[in-house]
């Protein structure tokens, strides 16, 4: 304990406070959201049912479906706007119902449609909603947001002359201010133009690496590039929830190649190589290959077509979008 | 008399127990909420407005017209102040009050709010202060009207002070009450043209109609006093004698928690 750092602490409890912390935190919140057996009724219909899925910190959660597949629901009674049905929902281990107001502080929300007050400025709405989180030094991290935000130079704008796209950067600001463990974003990107989404997806990796993010979309391009994992639902039900690897491959069934030679090859010939189970003519010289999910052909074909001295033109496998899996899914 | 002994008791108590609870209460989520509501009302102008219109009627009423003028009524008292200032808070107020949460309604901004760590009560607490606190704000400068009055007595000085005092503390009384009503108001809708309508219809039926009702023949003669008794007015004139009744006082705060306690209950609509 003689150890001092220059602040006058030990720096031997120090360490160990840290270390302490760190375990705790993982001990006490394996995940940081626990969605079970969820069920949201609005008079008969059934927005939400039996819908049930975990979020760790440190990954970006895709949540997908169609328009009024219940993912909004979903994620207002994450935030403890609307109360479940049935079901329980625990975020950093906190019951949204019965710990309402301790499970709110540690989420950061981004409501769909990002509603603002238009008429308040840029900081001073910052400010506020730090107040409201009991933010210490609520000036000084209002700061720092639009910094990480890129709103410096329109810090000191009212909210309502600043474009879309700098309303949702106000959005994100505000619900990253109070350093939640978890963001909940609905369908952050939607209505920006091409460059604003690069920036708000690079900004929503970044806070993945240690947050827990779930975040709602439509768009299937946006799951690939952001997202860790996915969890559809459809009407309501939850259809799948996994990797997104896994997903696609899952869902493709096999593996397929598609070749080029130069020159014209016989279909025998071609079922010939080993694992190839099936063979479709593409084009003239053009095939596509399929095999069983477990192997990858490619290197066979390439040693097919030099034994046969054949010259390839083109050999790659087929890569399937989520796209392909969203609509199996949700037809 | 060992009921009211036993309510001054309770009331005693209730206060303190308030004041315990007050600093966790106010520490972040209503101050914060309290500030912003206050920003709004100058940045928005409704301050400047609401506050200029009331003295301007106010200063008119009570040295231009002759009708009511203090100068042509020849008495050093400020009871003109006191009969026309809860009239225009009928409808100053509403005006005030109809934004508090239809416009958060309106815009969608509730959701961001309510789903912050404040509990309804913070919410609705801190929203109820900023506009009780620009009605005070209105209120403040005719503190200049006692003093002129004061310096025009004949002897100098010779008015009701206690008399005048009490109406204050009725008016600010009267005011608190009106702004529970139009805070529950803005409440129950999205769209601040019905808050307002409705407020300004409420804080009437709560101030003034349990007189009226009083005048009809089933009431009139018997039980007209009771009557009038659930009405704001009556305990407002009590009120402004300089008597400070804890039946006036209790009366007070119940419309004003009745009215607080229907609107977080109508904040948690959605929970239902």
């Amino acid at each position: 304990m003689k150890i001092r750092d220059k602040s006058g602490k030990s720096w031997l409890t120090l360490r160990l406070r840290v270390a302490g912390t760190k375990s705790g935190l993982q001990r006490i919140q394996p995940m940081s959201v626990k969605v079970q057996h969820l069920v949201k009724t609005y008079d008969t219909q059934r927005a939400v049912d039996d819908v049930s899925f975990e979020a760790h910190a440190g990954e970006v959660l895709g949540f997908l479906g169609p328009n009024g597949a219940g993912k909004t629901t979903t994620m207002k009674i994450i935030t403890g706007y609307l109360p479940q049905t049935a079901g329980t929902v625990q975020v950093c281990g906190f019951d949204v119902a019965s710990q309402s107001i301790e499970s709110r502080a540690c989420v950061g929300y981004l409501p769909e449609h990002n509603p603002l007050y238009r008429d308040m400025y840029v900081l001073e709405y910052l400010q506020f909603a730090a107040g409201l989180h009991g933010v210490k030094n609520a000036a000084k991290r209002a700061d720092e947001m639009v910094d990480r935000t890129g709103l410096q130079s329109h810090r000191h704008k009212q909210i309502g002359e600043l474009s879309k796209g700098y309303r949702q950067r106000v959005g994100l600001a505000q619900a990253m201010l109070h350093d939640p463990q978890v963001l909940i974003l609905d369908e952050p990107t939607s209505g920006l133009d091409p460059n604003q989404i690069v920036e708000i997806r690079q900004l929503i990796r970044d806070l993945g690496k240690e947050k827990t993010v779930i975040l709602s979309t439509h768009i299937l391009g946006e799951v690939e590039a952001v997202c860790d994992r996915a969890v559809i639902i459809n009407k309501g039900k939850l259809v799948a929830d996994s990797p997104i690897e896994e997903l696609k491959q899952q869902f493709s069934g096999q593996n397929l190649v598609t070749v080029e030679f130069a020159q014209n090859v016989q279909e025998k010939l071609l079922l010939g190589i080993q694992h190839i189970h099936s063979v479709k003519k593409l084009g003239e010289r053009r095939w596509q290959l399929a095999s069983d999910v477990r192997f990858d052909v490619r290197s066979d074909v390439f040693a097919f077509a030099v034994a046969n001295q054949l010259t390839l033109l083109e050999l790659h496998k087929e890569v399937f979008s989520v796209e392909d899996v969203f609509q199996q899914l949700t037809r | 008399m060992p009921i009211t002994a036993l309510l001054k008791i309770l009331l005693v108590v209730a206060a303190f127990s308030a004041l315990l609870l007050v600093p966790r209460f106010f520490r972040s989520g209503v101050s914060a909420i309290y500030r912003k509501e206050i920003n709004a009302f100058f940045a928005s102008f409704i301050g400047y407005v609401v506050i200029g219109v009331f003295l301007v009627i106010m200063g008119l009423v009570m040295w231009v017209f002759p009708d009511y003028s203090v100068l042509d009524s020849n008495y050093a008292s400020l009871d003109t102040l006191f009969s026309m200032a809860p009239m225009i808070f009928m409808f100053l107020i509403p005006a005030v009050t109809m934004r508090t949460f239809a416009e958060e309604k309106q815009s969608g901004t509730i959701e961001l709010l309510v789903t912050r760590p404040v509990s309804d009560w913070q919410i609705v607490a801190g929203k109820y202060l900023a506009c009780l606190a620009l009605v005070v704000f209105a209120l403040l400068p005719t503190v200049l009207y006692y003093i002129t009055v004061y310096i025009l007595g004949q002897p100098q000085g010779n008015l009701d002070s206690g008399g005048i005092l009490g109406s204050y503390i009725g008016l600010l009384f009267l005011a608190g009450s009106f702004s529970a009503i139009g805070v529950f108001a803005s409440s129950l809708t999205n769209n601040q043209i019905v808050a307002f309508v409705l407020a300004t219809f409420l804080s009437f039926v709560v101030y003034l109609s349990f007189d009226f009702l009083s005048a009809l023949p089933i009431f009139y003669g018997k039980t007209d006093d009771i009557v009038q008794s659930f009405g704001i007015q009556y305990h407002y004139n009590s009120i402004s004698r300089g008597v400070i009744d804890t039946r006036d006082v209790v009366f007070f705060m119940s419309v004003i928690v009745l009215f607080l306690a229907a609107t977080v209950l109508s904040l948690g609509r959605r929970r239902w």
